[in-house]
C-alpha cells in the first residue's frame, strides 16, 4: 500500500498531462496507431492464411497414405516422375491383398467427361473410378442413398455416386436416386449423393465429381489408367509403420532391385503440413518484421515527445521533488504517461484493423486472432515503457535546485 | 538539542579549471521557534545556504544536523523524505500546480508522505483555514490573486507540520501592500511556535525577523538580534484580508 497514493497521483498527473495536450498526444499516438494497425493486420492475414492451409490439408486426413507416381513436396524431378511406370489396377489389387496394417484401401483413377440426364448436362465433370472403401478413406458422407457395395465393384456394375453440386445441376427438382444418367455416353444408375463439402485451396472438392466403380471405369473410360492408392492406417499413430509396409510391398510388386530408388511416392498430409508451416513461418516472420518497423518509428515519436514533455515540466518536477517526491515517483509518472499514450494508440490501431479485417475477409482469408490483439496491446504498452524510459529516467534524476530555477 | 546545527560547512563548485567557494566553513545554530532572516546581495552565498538548509543540496564538507538527524551524507531519495517531513517551502514565484485546485496543491506534500486521502483533505482544509482561504479551496491558481496564491503556498508549507518553514523571497513577486500582509502571516505563524527562515535581499523584509544573518562572500558577516523597537511588526500596519 506504500506505493498506492503515489501511484494514484501519478495516474492523475499523466492523465492531466495528456488531456492538456490533446492534439499533441493525438499526433504522437498516430505513429503507434499506424504501427499497431499494420502489425495486427499482417498478423490477421497470416493467421487467416495458415488457417486456410490447415483446413485444406485436413481434408486429406492425417492417417491416410497417398501412393502415387508424383511426390507432393516437389522433392523429386518432375520429368523423372512423369516418366515413371503407371501404377496399375493390378498393383493396387495386390497391395490391398498383401497389406496387413491397413484399415481400408481406396483405389482411385480420374478422367474428365460429359455427364447428362435428359436435357441437362455437365460438359466436363470429373469422373472418378473408386471402390467400396473410397468414401470411408476420403471421409465422404452420404446425403442420400448409399456407397458402392463390394459386389458392385467386383461385378463392375454400372452404378454411380454424384457430388452434391453435380446432383443439383442434373436434378434441380427431383431426387437423383435410382435415375439413369449418361457418363460419356454410357448409362449409369445413381445409387448415392454426397454431402456438400465445399472447395479446398489445393484440391478440387468432391462436389463436382461423379464416382463409378473402378472396375467399370477401366472398361468404360480408360483401359489401363494410372491409379492412386489411398491407404488408411488403423490410426494416426500407426501411420509410420504402415508406410514402411506399403513401401516394402510396392517395391516387391514393382520388382525394384535393392538399391534402386523408389519409382513411386507415398504422400501424406503431415509432409505438406510441415512444408507449409515452415514456409508460412518464414513469411510471417518477414512480414511482421517489416511492419514492426512502423511500430519502431512510432516508438521513436513517443520518445521524442516525452523528452519535450519532461523539458517543459522541468519546474514542476523540481517542485514535486522539493515537496518530497522520490525518483521512482517521477519515473513512474512519466512511464505511465508514455504507456497511456501508446496503449491508447494501440486500441485505436486495433479499432482500425478490426473493420479492415472484416472487409478483407470478403475477398481473402483473414482472421482477427485474439493472440494478435493481445500481442498488439502488449507491444504498444512495451513500446511506451521502452521509449518513455530514457526521458523518465532523465526527469527522475533532475536536481531540484536546477529544476526549480528553470523558467 | 538545537533544531539546526551547522558545523564547518563548505560548498564549492568547480567552474572549469577553478574552484569557486559559495560557502566557506560556516558554523551556525538555529533553535526551535526562531524567526530568522538570511540577508545578502546576490552571489553572496545565501541561496546556497538556503538550498543546504532546505536539503535540496548536499555540502562539499562539514556537518549539517537537522532536528537531530545528520543529513549531509544522505542520497537523493533520503533527502526527498527529509524535505517532505521537516521542511515547508515558500517560493518567490509560488510554484503552484496551475491545473490543480488550491486544495490539491496543499494536499501534495501529504500525497508523498503517504497519508490517506481522508486525512489529507482534512489537514489541507485546516491549513487553508489557517491562512484565511477556507472559502477558496476549489479555486485554481489563475482564479486567485498574487497574495492568495502565496497564502496557498504557505498553507502547502504548513500542511505536513514541518520543523522549518523556509521562505525564499516570499514577497518578491507581490506589491508592497500584499507583501506586508504575507509578512504579517509569517509573524502570526512564528507566534504560534513555528520556526521560520526567510531568505531575502530586502532590508524591509528582514526587519520583521527577530534575528538577521548577513552573508557576504560565502561567510556569515553578521549575526544580529535587533532590539524589539527596531523590528517591524506587520500586524500593526495592516490587517490580513479574509
Amino acid at each position: 500500500m506504500r506505493l498506492g497514493y503515489e501511484l494514484t497521483e501519478a495516474v492523475r498527473i499523466s492523465g492531466e498531462a495528456i488531456l492538456s495536450n490533446k492534439l499533441r498526444a493525438a499526433l504522437t499516438t498516430l505513429g503507434i496507431v499506424i504501427g499497431v494497425a499494420t502489425v495486427s493486420l499482417m498478423g490477421s492475414v497470416i493467421a487467416g492464411l495458415s488457417q486456410t492451409f490447415e483446413d485444406s490439408l485436413s481434408v486429406l486426413g492425417s492417417d491416410v497414405l497417398f501412393v502415387q507416381k508424383y511426390d507432393w513436396t516437389s522433392k523429386g524431378n518432375w520429368r523423372e516422375m512423369r516418366n515413371r511406370r503407371d501404377i496399375t489396377l493390378r498393383h493396387a489389387t495386390r497391395l490391398e491383398k498383401e497389406l496387413s496394417l491397413a484399415q481400408a484401401v481406396s483405389v482411385e483413377a480420374q478422367s474428365v467427361g460429359p455427364v447428362s440426364h435428359e436435357e441437362r448436362s455437365a460438359e466436363s465433370a470429373t469422373i472418378v473410378g473408386a471402390n467400396e472403401q473410397t468414401a470411408m478413406v476420403r471421409g465422404y458422407l452420404m446425403e442420400a442413398g448409399r456407397s458402392f457395395s463390394e459386389a458392385e465393384v467386383d461385378g463392375s456394375r454400372p452404378v454411380c455416386i454424384l457430388g452434391s453440386t453435380l446432383a443439383e445441376n442434373l436434378f434441380p427438382r427431383s431426387s437423383p436416386l435410382r435415375n439413369r444418367i449418361k457418363i460419356r455416353g454410357k448409362k449409369y444408375e445413381v445409387v448415392g449423393v454426397l454431402e456438400k463439402m465445399g472447395g479446398s485451396l489445393f484440391f478440387g472438392g468432391a462436389d463436382d465429381q461423379v464416382m463409378v466403380p473402378i472396375t467399370r471405369f477401366v472398361s468404360d473410360f480408360a483401359y489401363n489408367p494410372d491409379v492412386n492408392i489411398n491407404v488408411k492406417a488403423i490410426d494416426a499413430e500407426a501411420i509410420d509403420e504402415t508406410r514402411i509396409e506399403v513401401r516394402g510391398i510396392m517395391r516387391k510388386i514393382r520388382r525394384l532391385a535393392p538399391g534402386e530408388p523408389d519409382d513411386f511416392a507415398i504422400n501424406q498430409q503431415g509432409m505438406v503440413m510441415d512444408a507449409v508451416i515452415q514456409t508460412g513461418g518464414t513469411i510471417a516472420a518477414g512480414g511482421l518484421l517489416i511492419t514492426g518497423l512502423s511500430l519502431l518509428v512510432g516508438g521513436i515519436g513517443i520518445m521524442n515527445i516525452m523528452f519535450v514533455s519532461v523539458l517543459e515540466r522541468t519546474k514542476e518536477i523540481g517542485l514535486r521533488k522539493a515537496l518530497g517526491a522520490k525518483q521512482r515517483t517521477i519515473l513512474i509518472q512519466f512511464l505511465l504517461e508514455a504507456s497511456f499514450i501508446c496503449l491508447f494508440g494501440g486500441i485505436l490501431g486495433l479499432l482500425i484493423a478490426f473493420p479492415v479485417t472484416l472487409l478483407l475477409q470478403t475477398v481473402f482469408p483473414a482472421k482477427m486472432a485474439w493472440p494478435v490483439v493481445l500481442a498488439a496491446l502488449t507491444v504498444s504498452i512495451l513500446t511506451g515503457l521502452i521509449s518513455g524510459y530514457l526521458p523518465a529516467f532523465r526527469a527522475a534524476r533532475l536536481n531540484p535546485v536546477d529544476a526549480l530555477r528553470q523558467e | 538539542m538545537s533544531l539546526i546545527e551547522v558545523r564547518n560547512l563548505s560548498r564549492l563548485y568547480p567552474m572549469g579549471e577553478e574552484i569557486v567557494y559559495a560557502l566557506r566553513d560556516i558554523s551556525l545554530v538555529i533553535e526551535k521557534g526562531e524567526y530568522v532572516a538570511i540577508m545578502g546581495p546576490s552571489g553572496s552565498g545565501k541561496s546556497t545556504l538556503m538550498n543546504l538548509i532546505g536539503c535540496l543540496d548536499s555540502p562539499s564538507s562539514g556537518e549539517f544536523i537537522l532536528n537531530g538527524i545528520e543529513v549531509s551524507e544522505m542520497d537523493d531519495d533520503e533527502l526527498a523524505d527529509i524535505r517532505n517531513r521537516q521542511i515547508g517551502f515558500v517560493f518567490q514565484t509560488f510554484n503552484l500546480l496551475a491545473r490543480s485546485t488550491a486544495l490539491h496543491n496543499v494536499e501534495l506534500p501529504l500525497v508523498y508522505a503517504e497519508v490517506d486521502s481522508e486525512t489529507r483533505r482534512e489537514r489541507a482544509l485546516e491549513a487553508l483555514g489557517q491562512v484565511g482561504l477556507a472559502d477558496r479551496v476549489t479555486h485554481r491558481p489563475n482564479e486567485l490573486s498574487g497574495g492568495q496564491r502565496q497564502r496557498v503556498a504557505i498553507a502547502r508549507a504548513l500542511v505536513n507540520r514541518p520543523a522549518i518553514i523556509l521562505a525564499d523571497e516570499p514577497t518578491g513577486n507581490l506589491d508592497s501592500r500584499t507583501g506586508v500582509e504575507i509578512m504579517a502571516l509569517f509573524e502570526e505563524l512564528s507566534d504560534r511556535g513555528n520556526t521560520i527562515i526567510v531568505v531575502t535581499h530586502e532590508e524591509e523584509v528582514a526587519r520583521h525577523a527577530r534575528r538577521i544573518l548577513r552573508i557576504r562572500d560565502g561567510l556569515i558577516a553578521a549575526d544580529e538580534r535587533p532590539p524589539a523597537d527596531e523590528r517591524i511588526d506587520a500586524r500593526l500596519s495592516s490587517c490580513p484580508e479574509g
